[in-house]
C-alpha cells in the first residue's frame, strides 16, 4: 500500500484516508456485531455500521485542538478521530487497556488528548456540552470549533433546543450534526417528527440549518468544511442533517422488526464505502481500496486479539475517579 | 398456582387495569414501537414493548388510543401525565432506565409530587411512571442506577420497589388505583424471577412489609433485588446456627416502620442491604429508624451493606464487586452476632 500512496496526488491522499477511516469503522463495527452474537462482548452496545460518511465526512474536517461530543453510538466518532482501535475495544472488552480503563464502556468513549470529551449515554446531551466548550473557545479568543453529533431522536429533547439557543444567542464556534438514520429506537421519524426536516429547525434559532446526503462522504465534508469555516471565522453555528441510516439494531441484540427487510437491502445498495468506490471509479483503483480493505480488518482483529487478552482494572480502582480530590 | 415472570406479572397487572378502567393508559418510548413505520408495514407494530418487552401484546388488546408511543421528550409526556392525571385519566409512564429520570424531573419533583399540596387538596394526581433500575447488566453508569432514595426523599410522591412477581403484580394494580403519583421502580435482573401469581386482579395495599424468613438472631432488611441477595445470606448462615429474619418492605414512601422495628426488638441487630449509594439513602433512612425508636433493643451496631460511594462502572470484575454481594451480608450479619459490647 506504501508504494500506490507515494504515488498518489494530495487529493488522493485525503480521499483515501476517508475511505481508509470509513473501512476501519466498518470493519471494527462488524467485528462487534460479530462478537456480540457469539457472546464474546457483553453490554449495551451500539454499532455505527451505515452511518460511517458522516462521521468521517465531519471529523476529517476538524483540526487536532476542536472538541467533539458524541452519543451512545460513539465507536465511529472515537476511531475516525483517531483515537487507537486496542484502546476503544479493550474499553468493550472492560479491560484496564480501555480508553477509560474499563469503567465507562462501550457507551462511553473519551480521549481528551483528541477533543473527544466523550460518549453520553443519555439522548441529547451532548449538545449543551459541545455549546459550553464552544463558548469556552470563544472566552478565550481561541478559534477552536465544537462538534456535537446526535441522533433525530434528540430534537425533542429540551437540551437540543436550549443548546442552539444558547449557542446561536452567543454566536458560538459549534456545529450541530444531526445524524437522522429515520429511526429513534423504533419509533419511525415520519412519525416523531413533525416539521419538514431538523435543518428546517434551524431558521427558529436564526442560524443556517443544511441537509446533506449523509451516504455520501465527499458531499458531508464539503458541507461541513463550509459550516465549520464560519464557525472558526466567528460567524456562529450551524445545524446540520445528514440523511443516513444503520444497518445493526439500536443497540446489539435488536432484532429490528420494526423495519421492512426491502429497506435494509436498499439503503445497503446505497452504501456509503460502495457509493465512494463509485464516485471515485475510474481514478481510484478498485484493488487499492480492497487493499485498505483487508489493512483495516488485520488492524481490527489484532486490536480486538490485543483486546481480549489484556488483564482487567485493578479492583481498587473500583472507586477511584469519582472525584479529583477528597477528604481523607 | 401457575406461575409467572415478573416481566409477565407487570404486563398481566397492565392488561387487567386497563381492561377495568379505560381511564388507564400508558404513555413512553417504543412501549410498543414500531410507530411510523406500521402502517405501510404491519409487522413493525409492537415490535419491542418497551426494550424489556415489559408491555408487549398491550397494543393488540388495546390499540394506539391507550399504548401511546411518544417520542424522545419525557418532559412532554411527564408533564401529560400530570395534566392527564389532574384531568381525571389513569396514565401509567414509563422511564426506559431511571437514568433518564433527569431529563423531566422537574414535572415530577416539582410538579406531581406537590400540586395536591400547594393548591389546598383540591387537585390529584393519579398517575404511575415506571422504571427499570439496577446494576449487573453491563450497562455502564447511565443505565444502571437505582436512585431509589431520590424519590423517596420528595413528599408527595410514592415509591414501590417489588422484588417478586407476586408482588409486582399486587403493587402495580395498587398503583394505578391510588390517588397519588407513584414511582414504580422495575429491577432489570429481577425480570425474569418467576413465582406464584394468581390469575384474578389483586391489591397489595401500599406499605405493608412482607416477613420474607422468619428468624431470632439477626434482622435484614433487603432493599428489591437485595432481597434475594439477603436470603441467599440468610440461607447459608443458618448452617452455621445463625437465624436470620429478611424483611422486604417492598414500598418505601410509604415505608412500613412497624414491621421493621417490631423485627429489631426481637432480634437486636440489623443489617440493611441496599444496591444503591450508602449516602443518604434507604439504607441510612432505615438505620436511622432503628438507631431512633428501637435503641434500647440493639445488642449491636447496624450494618450496612451498600454499593460504594461511586458510579457503576462498565467493567464486568468491577461491576460484580460494586454490586452488595450475599458474602458481604453474611459476614456482616456474622460480626454483630459476635459482636460483644465493651465494658462501660
Amino acid at each position: 500500500m506504501s508504494s500506490s500512496k507515494a504515488s498518489a496526488s494530495p487529493e488522493m491522499e485525503t480521499s483515501l484516508a476517508l475511505y481508509g477511516s470509513m473501512s476501519r469503522i466498518r470493519q471494527f463495527e462488524d467485528r462487534v456485531h460479530a462478537d456480540v452474537i457469539a457472546d464474546r462482548l457483553e453490554g449495551y452496545v451500539h454499532c455505527y455500521a451505515g452511518e460511517e460518511a458522516v462521521g468521517v465526512g465531519v471529523i476529517a474536517q476538524l483540526r487536532p485542538d476542536d472538541w467533539l461530543t458524541s452519543t451512545y453510538r460513539n465507536h465511529g466518532h472515537a476511531i475516525a478521530r483517531g483515537v487507537p482501535l486496542e484502546a476503544i475495544a479493550g474499553e468493550l472488552f472492560g479491560r484496564a487497556t480501555g480508553v477509560d480503563g474499563g469503567k465507562g464502556g462501550s457507551m462511553h468513549v473519551a480521549d481528551q488528548n483528541l477533543g473527544m470529551i466523550g460518549g453520553m449515554g443519555i439522548v441529547a446531551a451532548g449538545l449543551p456540552i459541545a455549546a459550553g466548550a464552544a463558548f469556552a473557545s470563544k472566552y478565550r479568543g481561541e478559534d477552536r470549533v465544537a462538534i456535537a453529533f446526535f441522533g433525530d431522536g434528540a430534537v425533542h429533547q429540551g437540551a437540543f433546543h436550549e443548546a442552539l439557543e444558547f449557542a446561536s444567542l452567543f454566536g458560538l464556534p459549534v456545529l450541530f450534526v444531526c445524524e437522522n438514520n429515520l429511526y429513534a429506537e423504533t419509533t419511525a421519524v415520519d412519525y416523531h417528527l413533525l416539521t419538514d426536516s431538523v435543518a428546517a429547525m434551524a431558521a427558529n434559532y436564526r442560524m443556517p440549518g443544511v441537509r446533506v446526503d449523509g451516504m455520501d462522504v465527499f458531499a458531508v465534508r464539503d458541507v461541513a468544511a463550509e459550516a465549520i469555516a464560519r464557525a472558526r471565522a466567528g460567524a456562529g453555528p450551524t445545524l446540520v442533517e445528514a440523511m443516513t441510516y444503520r444497518y445493526y439494531g439500536q443497540y446489539e441484540g435488536d432484532t429490528q422488526t420494526y423495519k421492512p427487510p426491502r429497506e435494509i437491502a436498499d439503503y445497503r445498495a446505497r452504501d456509503p464505502l460502495l457509493r465512494f468506490r463509485a464516485t471515485t471509479s475510474g481514478r481510484i483503483d478498485a484493488g487499492l481500496l480492497d487493499e485498505i480493505d483487508r489493512q483495516m480488518a488485520t488492524d481490527v482483529d489484532a486490536a480486538f486479539v490485543a483486546a481480549e487478552a489484556a488483564p482487567w482494572p485493578d479492583p481498587t480502582t473500583l472507586t477511584a475517579d469519582v472525584y479529583a480530590s477528597w477528604k481523607d | 398456582m401457575r406461575e409467572l415472570t415478573i416481566k409477565d406479572a407487570i404486563n398481566e397487572a397492565l392488561a387487567q387495569e386497563m381492561a377495568a378502567d379505560d381511564r388507564v393508559i400508558l404513555f413512553g418510548e417504543d412501549i410498543a414501537g414500531g410507530a411510523g413505520r406500521d402502517e405501510d408495514y404491519p409487522e413493525a407494530a409492537d415490535s419491542w414493548g418497551g426494550p424489556f418487552g415489559v408491555t408487549k401484546g398491550l397494543l393488540g388488546k388495546f390499540g394506539r388510543r391507550r399504548v401511546i408511543d411518544t417520542a424522545i421528550a419525557e418532559t412532554g409526556f411527564i408533564g401529560a401525565s400530570v395534566g392527564a392525571a389532574v384531568a381525571g385519566l389513569r396514565p401509567v409512564a414509563e422511564i426506559m432506565y431511571v437514568d433518564f429520570i433527569g431529563t423531566s424531573f422537574d414535572q415530577l419533583l416539582n410538579q406531581a409530587a406537590k400540586l395536591r399540596y400547594i393548591y389546598g387538596g383540591k387537585v390529584s394526581v393519579p398517575m404511575v411512571v415506571r422504571t427499570v433500575v439496577g446494576a449487573g447488566f453491563r450497562a455502564g453508569a447511565e443505565h444502571s442506577q437505582t436512585l431509589y432514595s431520590l424519590y423517596t426523599h420528595i413528599p408527595g410522591l410514592k415509591v414501590v420497589a417489588p422484588s417478586t412477581a407476586y408482588d409486582a403484580k399486587g403493587l402495580l394494580i395498587a398503583a394505578i388505583r391510588d390517588p397519588d403519583p407513584v414511582i414504580f421502580m422495575e429491577h432489570k435482573r429481577l425480570y425474569m424471577r418467576k413465582s406464584e401469581v394468581p390469575e384474578e386482579p389483586y391489591a397489595i395495599p401500599l406499605g405493608v412489609a412482607r416477613i420474607v424468613r422468619e428468624g431470632t438472631d439477626v434482622t435484614v432488611v433487603g432493599v428489591q433485588k437485595m432481597v434475594h441477595t439477603s436470603l441467599d445470606a440468610a440461607v447459608a448462615l443458618a448452617a452455621e446456627g445463625i437465624s436470620c429474619e429478611v424483611i422486604d418492605p417492598r414500598t418505601y414512601s410509604p415505608l412500613d416502620t412497624e414491621t421493621i422495628l417490631t423485627s429489631v426488638r426481637k432480634t437486636g441487630r440489623l443489617v440493611v442491604v441496599d444496591e444503591s449509594h450508602p449516602r443518604c439513602s434507604l439504607a441510612t433512612d432505615i438505620a436511622a429508624l432503628a438507631a431512633e425508636h428501637a435503641f434500647d433493643s440493639l445488642r449491636a451496631p447496624i450494618r450496612q451493606v451498600t454499593a460504594p460511594h461511586t458510579p457503576v462502572p462498565f467493567s464486568p470484575p468491577l461491576e460484580d464487586l460494586y454490586i452488595p454481594s450475599a458474602e458481604r451480608v453474611a459476614e456482616a450479619c456474622r460480626s454483630l452476632v459476635h459482636h460483644r459490647k465493651a465494658m462501660p
